[in-house]
């Protein structure tokens, strides 16, 4: 077979436009995951057992089924149910969901490391439950799961490409277009897959700089 | 549920065959490459070292089913050959999973205290002799945990293959949801059955780990009991599956 550049540069204003819906759909849903996992944590913690449990209980059965079959879940259940997003909405709100199962136990091993006296203090100073969490517990915990956290930016990242199996056109989504119009399926499969190892492997080596310096 | 017919239950069953085959033999493939690659990085030899570091690099980097699209697609056109697609799933599988496990092999590898190296020196074993019968069985019970989560990673990648055509569960909820029109009865369902085989896994390694404990004289961690994995107390630890 023959490698033909002229593909690849025909194949290059689809890509970019790709990279743009990759990103953007990375950082909403990293936001929601981030988010949504320590609402997890938290909720995890609550003295209420009716809280804990279910919690519980759905974070280990969201963290065990594969993120595929909950997007195409996502995709085809709520519509029948009369709530309709857009796929790229679906795609954002699967991979946070799916992912904040992962950041939640990030987030429980952040706070689980947070001194005792930290807690004991608190009450010592009669602080109210939300004073307690927000300007003690926190701050304290987030910054040493920083590094983990990041881990985890990278891991979506690699998992991005499956919102394209409900019709996203991100980088996996304009390669396979691109292919199935031109039939020229191998140059654009490895302009992305070149384009993953490029964000992620700096991106990885960026994090364990970070890791170096916030974790002693 | 009741619109699922006997007929699109054996066809889910099947799916469920097929994609306990795919995480076998992925897993195998899976094995025998982290402990190749994992020994490897840590080989005396820096151009091994660097060799096994890029396959880890690259497979970590990109995306499962990026790789997945190239195997299925871009090595038939390259090389003119094709495989099986059950067979080509479980090599782009058992590479990419391999790679995060090589991860573990060679983290748990390095734990071992040196004395237990010198040890194997003083012995006058060769360093193959020493890796087989001093490192590697202590190494072995440390690794099971990182080794379970990577497992059930695995599995939950099963699913990807529905994508290229392989008629694992997932594919088959596809078809049945195409037959009775309704997703919600079936997409449940087949997230119940990844959730089950998710549990029956955990379960086997959970006996495996207490052998490979007892094996070296040690007791097994308690646990929190719905938890299907070992949670680290690390903060800094991250996850074994996607970025590690």
């Amino acid at each position: 077979m023959k490698w033909d550049w002229s593909a690849v540069s025909d194949f290059m204003p689809r890509f970019w436009d790709g990279v743009l819906v990759t990103l953007q759909a990375l950082a909403l849903s990293v936001i929601v995951a981030f988010a949504l996992g320590l609402v997890w944590a938290m909720a995890q913690r609550s003295p209420l057992k009716v809280v804990r449990w279910p919690v519980t209980a759905i974070t280990e059965f969201v963290r065990n089924t594969p993120l595929l079959v909950q997007l195409f879940f996502l995709y085809y259940v709520l519509p029948e149910w009369n709530i309709t997003f857009s796929a790229l909405t679906t795609g954002v709100i699967g991979l946070g969901l799916h992912y904040s199962t992962y950041t939640a136990e990030v987030y429980r091993a952040g706070i689980d490391g947070v001194p005792v006296g930290q807690w004991e203090a608190a009450t010592a100073l009669n602080l109210p439950r939300s004073r307690t969490w927000l300007a003690v517990i926190l701050p304290q915990a987030i910054r040493r799961v920083v590094p983990a956290l990041g881990n985890y930016v990278v891991a979506m990242l690699k998992d991005s490409p499956l919102i394209a199996t409900i019709g996203v056109l991100e980088m996996l989504g304009e390669a396979r277009q691109f292919g199935s119009i031109t039939f020229q399926m191998v140059e654009p499969l490895v302009v992305v897959g070149i384009a993953f190892i490029v964000i992620a492997y700096p991106a990885s080596l960026l994090l364990r700089a970070l890791e170096r310096r916030l974790v002693r | 549920m009741s619109d699922i017919t006997p007929g699109l239950w054996e066809l889910l069953l099947k799916g469920l065959w097929v994609t306990f085959q795919l995480t076998v033999y992925s897993a195998a493939l899976g094995a025998a490459v982290a402990l190749v690659i994992g020994l490897a990085r840590t080989h005396r030899l820096w151009i091994v070292r660097f060799l096994s570091g890029t396959y880890f690099e690259i497979f970590r980097g990109t995306s499962a089913l990026v790789f997945m699209f190239l195997v299925f697609f871009a090595l038939p056109i390259a090389f003119g050959w094709q495989l099986v697609p059950m067979w080509a799933a479980v090599l782009a599988m058992g590479l990419t999973y391999g790679a995060y496990g090589s991860e573990i092999v060679r983290g748990a590898v390095a734990a071992v205290a040196p004395a237990q190296r010198e040890a194997g020196i003083a012995l006058s074993f060769t360093p193959a002799q020493s890796m087989r019968k001093v490192v590697l069985p202590q190494a072995w019970p440390e690794m099971i945990p990182p080794l379970n989560n990577l497992l059930i990673e695995l599995l939950k990648g099963t699913a990807l293959v529905s994508v290229l055509g392989v008629g694992d569960i997932s594919f088959g909820a596809q078809l049945v949801r195409n037959a009775t029109g309704q997703s919600a009865p079936v997409y449940t369902v087949i997230l119940v059955m990844y959730f089950v085989l998710a549990f029956v896994l955990t379960r086997g390694m959970r006996v495996l780990e207490r052998q490979a404990k007892a094996g070296i004289g040690q007791a097994p961690p308690k646990r929190r009991k719905l938890s299907l994995r070992q949670t680290k107390d690390l903060a800094t630890s991250g996850g074994t599956g996607g970025a590690a």
